[in-house]
């Protein structure tokens, strides 16, 4: 077993030297690269990594799933001029070591032409660091911290930023929900909660609304009593909730037990199936952001989500949507860039305009970033039913 | 109340730690894991028996049958770990053991995490009582769920206390303790003892992780930072009292419970821990041997 895996890894790493020499010898001013010239049986590597393990297992595993589907789709459209693509993953267990270790693992050891991943924004920044010290593209379907595409030209995302997620979190609460008064609880120990919660305050503070308490827990802890309580003193209208899922249900509970009756507002860190399993009937009539619904019924939408769940058994989350637009929006630039080192492909990346995908159309700014619009679910039934759509402010 | 219900729970692991170093003179490391696996084989059973489906409200009967059956198992697996990993080693250096604990303990944690056991995704415990608020005084909820945990560590720690003072077997493991090459002289099984000290801990460890999924439902994955946090406190809880004494380990308990919530709704909920571990800091200073440590010579 042994020596077949080093054996196979040698193989592949000689067919990189060799196409990497192709690519050498034609220098980026022919047009038939070395990669159409050698129309090999060797596949193209891209890496993923993802916390397939951990406490937001469902994320990385929705994002893994979206991912192999595109490729499954685009290599049986005939693949990049004539070649496959493949997909290496790595879990990184939903930790930040981890994850700089798996995408030096996949750039260093695999020789991916380029990265996608990760969910959970420190994450993503932690990769991203590695992939641009390596010089390798990175594209994070679903990280919405803004820090997360400043660290280099390198990277780059699929979704929304959490100044806008925030920003339509507050809207819909001031205007849909008409509340006057917000509590926050958000979890101190992620880049992505803080942020969240940050825009949302501002936010809902510019709108005319008060915040009346702001309140942190650490992401895995089970108890928010101590929490709830000064909530619950403060007589909010609504509570805002920006972590992941299973804290958010964790949450859903104790607020509940503890008599509050103010519906809970999330992001798109809800968005898994595990969220009704763990709230259970406490998390019904809670609203969250999210990249897209599954009951979108643009024919796009409706396509991948028969598709998916014909392959996977179960509806696509919001994440599994992102997972297959990261991957389609790769390919779509593989196939613009002359050749695929990490400048040419990075470069094809971001002149990407117009890119149709399911989570909506996407357009990548000078800042990597994409501009898009929001919806807002409502779990119903223990499903996320779609609300409404709220387009990114002019 | 939180802080009734979350300190004895905390007791009833602190028990097992200070019980095994009692007779052995060694932190088990692993101890928290059995606690970690009490909850999730209480998880497994419900879900089994079908409690987990929404509208079924399981029988009474049904709390007490998970609570034995997750006792029995963990007794098991306490038992087991005791006499493949520790008992060779029963000549060898402290250190070994201690180490040997150590990889016990990641063993039960991966082992747990595998596909076939528990896999590593966070899971709902079924609820077994209907959650009603008893009485409400200034300002405090009494919740039946708190009080039912409160009240079964209680009386699982009278019937402990009982076991050691009262009966034949306690006064031998009390002799172990003491002095193991003496109380072998006087014809005590020490092999025996031991064994019975490990499955008498690990059944507490599993009542008190039945007890943790009831009140707090989302269980997380078996190896959780979040859990080992948790073994950690009530070993804190088991020094504070004074390691090696039963009664100091039940009042230590109770004491972390109370400080981490009062701390928690009083001071400041982001430094909860932080106040636990500063106790131990001060008990070390100023009573290192515990609180009980002294007051009581007699050691378990």
């Amino acid at each position: 077993m042994r020596s077949n895996a080093s054996l196979s890894r040698l193989g592949s790493s000689a067919a990189i030297l060799f196409l990497a020499a192709g690519l050498a010898g034609c220098g980026g001013s022919a047009k038939s690269g070395g990669a159409a010239e050698t129309p090999g049986t060797d596949p193209i590597l891209i890496g993923h990594f993802g916390s397939m393990t951990g406490s937001e297992a469902t994320f990385g595993q929705s994002t893994d799933n979206g991912i192999r589907l595109a490729i499954k789709e685009f290599n049986a459209a005939g693949g990049l001029k004539g070649k496959k693509v493949e997909l290496k993953t790595y879990d990184d267990q939903g930790k930040g070591q981890e994850a700089g270790t798996a995408v030096t693992r996949l750039i260093t050891s695999d020789k991916v032409v380029a990265v996608l991943g990760e969910v959970a924004s420190s994450l993503s920044i932690a990769g991203g660091r590695v992939a641009q010290q390596y010089g390798v593209p990175m594209i994070s379907p679903s990280s919405t911290n803004p820090q997360v595409t400043e660290v280099g030209d390198m990277v780059f995302r699929v979704c929304f930023l959490d100044p806008f997620q925030g920003w339509v979190a507050a809207k819909f609460a001031r205007e849909n929900l008409k509340a006057e008064k917000a509590a926050i609880l958000y979890d101190q120990a992620q880049a992505y909660s803080k942020g969240l919660m940050d825009a949302f305050d501002k936010a809902f503070k510019e709108m005319g609304g008060t915040i009346t308490t702001v309140q942190a827990y650490t992401g895995g802890d089970q108890d928010f009593s101590a929490q709830l309580t000064t909530i619950r003193q403060t007589n909010p209208e609504v509570i805002f909730v920006p972590g992941y899922y299973t804290d958010a249900g964790n949450v859903s509970i104790q607020v509940r037990k503890l008599g509050l009756t103010a519906p809970l507002l999330g992001g798109d860190g809800w968005d898994s199936v595990k969220l009704a399993e763990i709230g259970g009937s406490s998390i019904e009539g809670s609203y969250f952001t999210n990249h897209y619904s599954h009951q979108n019924p643009a024919p796009q939408v409706q396509n991948f989500v028969s598709t998916y769940k014909a392959d996977y058994g179960q509806t696509p989350d919001g994440l599994a949507a992102l997972g297959y637009d990261a991957a389609r929006l790769l390919f779509d630039a593989m196939g613009r860039a002359p050749a695929l080192d990490g400048k040419s492909l990075a470069a094809a990346i971001a002149a990407t305009k117009d890119f149709a995908g399911v989570t909506g159309t996407i357009s990548i700014d000078a800042q990597r970033n994409a501009k898009k619009a929001a919806v807002v679910l409502e779990m119903k039934n223990g499903v996320p039913a779609y609300v409404t759509t709220i387009e990114p402010p002019q | 109340m939180d802080g009734v219900a979350v300190g004895s729970l905390y007791a009833l692991i602190a028990l097992g730690y200070t019980m095994v170093y009692g007779t052995l003179q060694f932190i088990n490391f692993a101890h928290s894991d059995i606690f970690v696996l009490g909850a999730w084989v209480s998880y497994t059973i419900a879900v089994g028996l079908g409690y987990a489906l929404a509208g079924t409200h399981p029988p009474l009967y049904a709390g007490v049958l998970i609570l034995v059956a997750a006792m029995a198992t963990c007794g098991a697996v306490g038992f087991t770990v005791e006499r493949l990993a520790y008992r060779p080693l029963r000549k060898a250096p402290r250190l070994n053991v201690l180490i040997t604990a150590i990889g016990v303990s990641l063993f039960l944690q991966n082992v747990g995490q595998l596909k076939w056991f528990f896999g590593t995704q966070p899971q709902r415990m079924p609820s077994l009582i209907e959650d009603t608020i008893l009485a409400r005084f200034a300002g405090v909820q009494v919740h039946l769920v708190d009080l039912a945990a409160a009240g079964t560590a209680l009386l699982l720690m009278l019937v402990l206390d009982w076991l050691i003072f009262r009966t034949r077997m306690g006064r031998a493991m009390r002799a172990v303790s003491h002095d193991t090459s003496v109380a072998a002289l006087m014809g005590v099984n020490v092999d025996a003892v031991i064994s019975f000290t490990f499955v008498l801990g690990s059944t507490l460890a599993a009542a008190a992780g039945f007890l943790y999924a009831m009140k707090y439902p989302g269980l997380n994955q078996p190896a959780h930072a979040t859990w080992v946090l948790l073994g950690l406190k009530a070993f804190v809880a088991a020094v504070i009292g004074g390691i090696g004494n039963i009664r100091g380990a039940m009042l230590g308990g109770i004491l972390i419970g109370f400080i981490e919530m009062f701390g928690a709704a009083y001071l400041s909920p982001h430094l909860r821990d932080i106040y636990v571990f500063s106790i131990l800091i001060l008990v070390l200073l100023v009573r290192p041997s515990g609180v009980l440590g002294k007051a009581v010579a007699e050691k378990v």
